[in-house]
C-alpha cells in the first residue's frame, strides 16, 4: 500500500499542474505536457533498468512504435483515439515481447548491444517504409481529435493519462512481481533457486517498459502533429537513459525528477548556447563521478548528513 | 526406507578435469547424509549436479522418482530440493524480512502477481521462519550487514522458504567460530527432525559430521570411495588413507 504521505504529495503535484494553466503561460503548459510525457517515457525505461538491472540502449525504438502506430491509426485509417491509443500501447508491447524474447538471452553489455542493434532497426523501418512511416520527411499532419485539438486540452489529456500511467507504474513496481523483480536484480543465481524463471521475469519486464514507453510516444507524436525518425535513433535512448540515470535508477520517483529536470536544463541551456550535446556530457561526467545514486541519491546522503549533524 | 534420491553413473568434466567420475549413490528418505572429502574433491561440483546449477555430461539423477538431469534450478526447486551455497548467496542489498518474504512469494508462484502489494504478502509466513533460525530480532537490517554466521542462517530461511522435502547444505558451518558451529548444527538439527526433512550436506568439520550424519559418503578425486554408516567409514582404511589420515589435525 502507497504510504499516506506518498498519496498526499502526488496529488498535490496532481493539483498543482492542473492549476498551472491559470497561470495564463502557453509557454508553462507546453513545457509541463512535454515534461509529462518524458516523465512517463523515463519511468517505463526504469522498470527494466532500475528494477530489474537490465541497461536498454534502445528504449526510443517503443517510444517511436507508440508514436507512429497511434499516429498511422488516427491519420490513414481513421481509427478513433478510443482504439488507436490502446492498439498502440499494445503494439509496441508486442514488439518489445518480440525483441525481449532474444535480449533477454543475454546480459550486461551484450544485452544492451541488442537492445541498440533492435533499435537500430525499427529507425531503419522507420526510415525506409516511406509509404507508411513519411521516412526522412516524418510523419506529418496527424489528425487528433477535435476535442484535443487545443494545446489545453490537450494538456488536461497528457495529465490524467500519465497520471493513470505512473500510476498503473507505481502498482507494478511495488506489486509481488515487483519485488520479484529486484530480487533478480540483485541476485539473479539465488533467485533461481528459490523457483523463479529469471529469464521469464526479465522478458515480461521488457514488454512492460516497452508497453508503456509506446504510451509516452503516442502522446509525444499527437502533441507534435508528426513523428520523425528521429525520434526512434539512438541518441533519443540514450537521452531517456541520462534522464533515468539523473534521477537516480534505484528509487521509483528518481526518474521523474531526472526527467524534469533534463528536460528543463535543455532549455534553458538552449537558450543561451547551442552547445547543449556539451552540457549533456559534462551532466553525464557529474553523474558518473560524484552521483551514481543520482540526484535522489544525493538528497538521501544530504538528509542523512544533516541527521549526523544534529544529532553530533 | 524409500529412496528418496537416487544417482547413477554421474560424470562431469571441465576441460578434461575431471570433477565427478562414476558416481552412483542413493538417499533414503528421512535420512541425514553427510558428503565429505578433502578442498577440491568434487563435493560443490556434486550438489550443482543434483540441484540443476550445472549440466551432467552422463549419468542419472531421480528425485522421488522423477528425473533430474535438463532440468533448469527452478523447476528442481519446485519438486522439493532447496539449498545453500558455500559461498553464501543471499540478497546483500535488501532487508532481512525481504530476503525470506521474496522467498515465500516465489513458493506461492505470485511473482506474477502484479497488483498485490509484494511487502504486504507473507509477513506471518517471513516471521515465523525468521524466529525458527533466530533472526527474528535483525528482520529489518540489511542482509549483507549481519554477521557471517547469521547471514548463513538467513540463508538457511531463504532455503526453507521453498518448503522442500530434500535440503542441500553446502558447507552450513564454513567460517564459523566453533561456538556459531555448535549452534547451527543444534538448530538445522532441530529444524531437520521438525520438519522431518532429508539432509544432504557437505561439511569440513569433523565433529560436525559424526556429531549429526547418519551415513557417510566421502568424495576423493570426483569418485566415492566409501559410503556407510559413521563407523564404519571412520575405520575404512581406504578412507584413512586419502583422507582423514592426510588430514589428522582436523579430523
Amino acid at each position: 500500500m502507497p504510504e499516506r504521505r506518498h498519496l498526499i504529495a502526488a496529488a498535490v503535484i496532481v493539483l498543482l499542474l492542473a492549476l498551472l494553466p491559470l497561470s495564463g503561460s502557453r509557454y508553462a503548459v507546453d513545457v509541463a505536457t512535454e515534461v509529462l510525457i518524458y516523465v512517463l517515457f523515463a519511468l517505463s525505461l526504469n522498470v527494466l533498468i532500475g528494477f530489474t538491472g537490465n541497461v536498454s540502449f534502445g528504449h526510443a525504438a517503443y517510444f517511436a512504435i507508440g508514436g507512429y502506430a497511434c499516429a498511422i491509426l488516427l491519420t490513414t485509417y481513421g481509427w478513433p483515439l478510443l482504439f488507436a491509443l490502446p492498439a498502440a500501447v499494445v503494439l509496441a508491447g508486442l514488439v518489445a515481447a518480440v525483441v525481449g524474447f532474444f535480449c533477454v538471452r543475454l546480459t550486461q553489455i551484450y544485452f544492451a548491444m541488442l537492445t541498440l542493434a533492435f533499435a537500430m532497426l525499427v529507425w531503419g523501418v522507420a526510415f525506409k517504409w516511406k509509404e507508411v512511416t513519411g521516412g526522412d520527411d516524418g510523419f506529418t499532419g496527424i489528425k487528433v481529435p477535435a476535442l484535443l485539438a487545443h494545446h489545453m486540452s490537450y494538456f488536461y489529456f497528457t495529465l490524467v493519462v500519465v497520471a493513470a500511467g505512473v500510476a498503473a507504474l507505481w502498482v507494478i513496481c511495488h506489486s509481488a512481481f515487483g519485488l520479484t523483480l529486484v530480487a533478480v536484480r540483485e541476485n539473479s543465481v539465488r533467485t533461481g533457486f528459490i523457483g523463479v524463471d529469471t529469464r521469464r521475469m526479465r522478458w515480461a519486464a521488457f514488454t512492460v517498459a516497452g508497453a508503456f514507453g509506446g504510451l509516452a510516444g503516442a502522446l509525444f507524436g499527437m502533441y507534435h502533429r508528426g513523428m520523425y525518425i528521429e525520434n526512434a535513433y539512438w541518441t533519443e535512448s540514450a537521452q531517456v537513459l541520462i534522464m533515468v540515470l539523473l534521477g537516480g535508477i534505484y528509487s521509483f520517483v528518481g526518474p521523474i525528477i531526472g526527467a524534469t529536470v533534463l528536460y528543463l536544463l535543455q532549455i534553458f541551456t538552449n537558450q543561451y548556447t547551442v552547445y547543449w550535446p556539451t552540457v549533456l556530457g559534462l551532466i553525464l561526467l557529474v553523474i558518473v563521478l560524484v552521483l551514481p545514486d543520482g540526484l535522489i541519491g544525493l538528497a538521501d546522503r544530504m538528509r542523512a548528513y544533516r541527521r549526523g549533524w544534529q544529532r553530533s | 526406507m524409500t529412496t528418496m534420491l537416487r544417482i547413477d553413473g554421474l560424470w562431469k568434466a571441465f576441460a578434461g578435469f575431471v570433477a565427478t567420475r562414476d558416481v552412483s549413490f542413493e538417499l533414503a528418505a528421512g535420512q541425514t547424509h553427510a558428503v565429505i572429502g578433502p578442498n577440491g574433491a568434487g563435493k560443490t561440483t556434486f550438489f550443482n549436479l543434483i540441484t540443476g546449477h550445472l549440466r551432467p555430461d552422463r549419468g542419472a539423477v531421480s528425485f522421488e522418482g522423477r528425473d533430474l538431469v535438463g532440468l533448469p534450478p527452478q523447476k528442481i526447486v519446485r519438486l522439493g530440493i532447496a539449498r545453500s551455497f558455500q559461498r553464501i548467496n543471499i540478497y546483500p542489498r535488501l532487508s532481512v524480512f525481504e530476503n525470506v518474504q521474496v522467498a515465500l512469494i516465489a513458493h506461492e508462484h505470485q511473482q506474477w502477481n502484479l497488483f498485490r502489494p509484494g511487502r504486504s504478502l507473507h509477513r506471518e509466513g517471513t516471521q515465523e521462519l525468521l524466529e525458527l533460525v533466530g533472526l527474528a530480532g535483525e528482520a529489518q537490517e540489511t542482509a549483507g550487514e549481519l554477521s557471517y554466521g547469521k547471514q548463513k542462517q538467513l540463508e538457511l530461511a531463504i532455503a526453507l522458504a521453498s518448503q522442500p522435502r530434500l535440503l542441500l547444505l553446502d558447507e552450513p558451518t564454513a567460517g564459523m567460530s566453533p561456538q556459531e558451529t555448535a549452534e547451527t548444527i543444534a538448530s538445522v538439527r532441530d529444524i531437520v527432525k521438525a520438519r522431518g526433512l532429508t539432509l544432504l550436506f557437505t561439511e569440513h568439520d569433523m565433529a560436525v559430521v559424526f556429531g549429526i550424519a547418519e551415513r557417510i559418503s566421502v568424495l576423493h578425486h570426483g569418485e566415492i570411495i566409501a559410503s556407510g554408516e559413521p563407523d564404519a567409514v571412520r575405520n575404512d582404511p581406504e578412507v584413512k588413507r586419502v583422507y582423514l589420515g592426510e588430514h589428522g589435525g582436523h579430523g
